[in-house]
């Protein structure tokens, strides 16, 4: 029991969830068509990076890391407001959230 | 006479007439035009008249105030080691050309308020009249051949605007650029030797390159000869002469009174002037001397013989113009220059008498030009014909009238001369005697016999155009009483010393042998004038008959402007046209500009697929494009370029 809680979590552990929560960010930014699960695959990616940071910081013992999670939390929350407000406001004004009919901007 | 004179007010105050009639004048009623620009040539020739009054009067002695100098407080141009005022200087030889200028100017001022009174653009031609009296007086002022050269410029300007003022004409308009542009070829010769004059005197003003010159002897020749024969070309397009004199027949598609003032009393005699100023460069170098003597009598000539054959009655005096200014060319390249200048004033009396009497006729009959059309005006405009007549013996040179004076003098100068200077003299006689008879021919043929087109009423023209005709007249009579004498010795502080008749070769009696022979010339061309078209208006005919090549070359002006337009227009158009035009600007420019909006073009063609607008493709080339860079970095370049036998090496190493 102890044996399994004393030992440490090896590196390369941490790293490979956050590698996996990235690449599932990027395929469900890519591959979903609803507005909002794109923007939670952003905020999925946001994190798994968070994760290696919070890794690195506890490998090298360095509390800048750290900081730098808070800082990207910060900004992910900001984001969300914003993001969720215009989220709404499109929603509003086309009735739909499907990505590939948000295309005003084509030429 | 302490303090200023105010030599500035003088190109001024024509200067503000300019302003408010060319900005103003279309609201302004036609009294207050006519006002304001009678106003400042008036208020210029009182300045000037004041001024020479005062000296005469209360100081007799010119020499102890003149010449008189006022600089611009403020340095015009300073620039390193150069510097250029502003200056105005007021000499004998300034004196007389303003009084010339401003005065005749004044006169031609009033006389175009009758002539110009029905034209739509009064204002307009007023201001520009202005205009030219302002950068006239400029020139004449001026005190270093920078100034002067502004003013050369601009009564450039003002005779391009004046004769193309009726610019809706086709030929006023393309005689407007003609005279424009030769003048520009004159003003290239003028501009190099204002350059060699810097780069060899350091200075541009008259008295210190005459003091210069005057101190080391070693000036003559070479470098002086290149500045005065450049001075020479600026002279020749400024003041017609050959071969750059075609401009001046052209330019008479402008109204009469400014035929009258600028392009024959005064900007055209500007050259004369300008080498009269540069009399020392001249007098340094004898070959520029005998260049300047043998243009002006090859001039005079030339233009008198085309002269005799033209039937418009501008053109007739248009190329008389051309000859007689030749005369003063003759004069200044035997170093006569005080003759040169007399001429000059009695010219401007007679000459700007002798347009504004033609200008009468053309207003009287209604616009008509053609000679073959006259005759017969005697009767029906006595005031023009009487002074007309006062004019033509004038320019006839025929004694006791204005002329004979000044053209005596000349050819007494050139007589004195040497033996080039005696060819000159014979020249000078030759063309006295063209000159008395187209004169009297186009006397003949305007006033006397019958009238050749009935279907006319000429009327006589108002009193604000005959008064300018009497006054000239008068002086036209009386302008050459003063003598040689007398006005070269009052001169001489500016122009240097007259050949005294008592003292030189042949003593006084060789001049009065020259003086009657010259009459006698004149009289015999008056006399020839008189079997021509008074006593059998049949002859000219016959004998154009007789000679037609010789008659074909004087009609057709010795085909000097096909000459010229086959040389060099023609060759300059081609060139533009094909080379310039068609290659240059269209293949070249139009080319590469062409290719590089192509490219640009079809480029953004290419890539505007990109912007599919799908969110989600756009989020995958940004995958992508991460995915790429990851792969860059994880490459190990170093390894895989050396595999295929690239070595990269650091430097230093």
């Amino acid at each position: 029991m102890s044996s399994l809680f004393s030992q440490e979590v090896p590196l390369i552990f941490y790293l490979l969830l956050s590698a996996a929560l990235f690449a599932l960010g990027i395929v469900g930014f890519l591959i979903k068509r609803n507005l909002i699960t794109v923007f939670m695959s952003i905020e999925l990616m946001l994190n798994a990076v968070n994760l290696s940071f919070v890794t690195f910081a506890h490998q090298w013992h360095q509390v800048r890391g750290q900081i730098f999670v808070f800082f990207v939390m910060m900004v992910a929350a900001a984001e969300a407001a914003v993001g969720l407000a215009i989220i709404i406001a499109v929603f509003r004004a086309r009735a739909t959230l499907a990505v590939d009919r948000i295309d005003l901007m084509k030429l | 006479m302490n303090g200023s004179l105010h030599l500035w007010l003088i190109p001024l105050l024509p200067f503000a007439g300019f302003l408010i009639n060319g900005l103003l004048g279309r609201r302004m009623p036609r009294p207050l035009v006519t006002a304001v620009a009678l106003l400042a040539p008036l208020a210029s020739f009182a300045i000037v008249a004041v001024a020479a009054l005062n000296f005469f009067w209360h100081i007799g002695n010119f020499a102890s105030v003149l010449p008189f100098t006022e600089t611009c407080p403020i340095a015009w141009i300073s620039v390193g080691t150069l510097h250029i005022e502003f200056s105005l200087v007021l000499d004998q030889l300034s004196l007389v050309m303003l009084l010339v200028v401003t005065g005749v100017g004044l006169l031609i001022h009033v006389y175009s308020v009758g002539y110009m009174a029905h034209d739509k653009g009064y204002a307009r031609y007023f201001s520009y009249l202005n205009l030219f009296l302002f950068f006239m007086t400029t020139l004449v002022l001026a005190g270093n051949a920078l100034v002067m050269f502004v003013g050369w410029e601009g009564v450039g300007l003002a005779s391009y605007l004046l004769i193309g003022f009726w610019f809706s004409k086709t030929s006023a308009a393309a005689a407007g650029k003609k005279a424009f542009i030769v003048n520009r070829i004159g003003d290239v010769g003028f501009l190099i030797g204002m350059f060699l004059l810097l780069a060899n005197f350091g200075t541009l003003t008259f008295t210190e390159i005459a003091t210069k010159l005057g101190q080391d002897p070693g000036w003559s020749g070479g470098v002086v000869t290149v500045i005065a024969l450049c001075l020479l070309l600026g002279a020749t397009g400024k003041s017609a002469q050959l071969p750059l004199y075609i401009w001046l027949p052209d330019a008479m598609e402008g109204p009469t009174p400014v035929s009258a003032l600028i392009h024959a009393a005064t900007m055209v005699t500007a050259g004369v002037y300008m080498i009269a100023r540069n009399h020392v460069l001249f007098d340094h170098s004898p070959f520029a001397l005998s260049v300047v003597a043998i243009v002006g009598g090859a001039t005079a000539l030339f233009a008198a013989t085309i002269a005799l054959v033209q039937n418009d009655i501008k053109r007739v005096l248009a190329y008389s113009t051309i000859s007689q200014l030749g005369y003063m060319f003759l004069g200044c390249g035997v170093a006569a220059y005080s003759a040169a200048v007399f001429h000059l004033m009695t010219h401007a009396f007679f000459k700007a008498l002798l347009f504004l009497a033609a200008g009468s006729v053309i207003h009287g009959l209604g616009g008509e030009q053609d000679l073959r059309k006259m005759g017969g005006l005697r009767k029906r405009m006595p005031v023009t014909f009487w002074t007309m007549t006062a004019g033509v013996i004038a320019i006839a040179g025929i004694w006791p009238f204005a002329g004979f004076f000044s053209k005596d003098a000349i050819l007494y100068s050139a007589f004195q001369h040497g033996s080039l200077g005696k060819a000159l003299w014979f020249v000078g006689l030759l063309t006295a005697l063209l000159t008395a008879f187209y004169m009297f021919r186009l006397w003949y043929m305007t006033f006397l016999g019958e009238s050749r087109s009935p279907q006319l009423h000429p009327h006589e023209s108002p009193w604000s155009m005959l008064g300018p005709l009497v006054i000239l007249a008068a002086l036209s009579i009386c302008g050459g009483w003063v003598g040689i004498d007398r006005f070269g010795s009052f001169l001489a502080s500016a122009t240097g010393p007259t050949i005294d008749p008592a003292t030189a070769a042949g003593g006084k009696s060789l001049d009065l042998i020259l003086s009657g022979i010259a009459v006698a010339v004149a009289l015999l061309g008056w006399l020839i004038a008189h079997m021509f078209y008074k006593q059998k208006p049949e002859r000219p005919a016959q004998l154009a008959a007789a000679l037609p090549g010789g008659y074909k070359l004087l009609v057709n002006k010795y085909w000097v402007d096909e000459f010229y337009g086959a040389v060099v227009v023609k060759p300059l158009m081609l060139f533009s046209t094909y080379f310039l035009g068609w290659v240059v600007d269209k293949a070249i420019l139009g080319g590469g500009a062409w290719l590089l909006g192509g490219t640009a073009t079809f480029a953004g063609a290419l890539l505007q697929r990109w912007q599919s607008g799908n969110i989600r493709s756009y989020a995958a080339w940004l995958a992508a494009g991460a995915a790429a860079l990851l792969l860059f970095v994880f490459i190990p370049w170093t390894t895989v370029l050396a595999d295929i036998g690239i070595h990269l090496t650091q430097a230093g190493h």
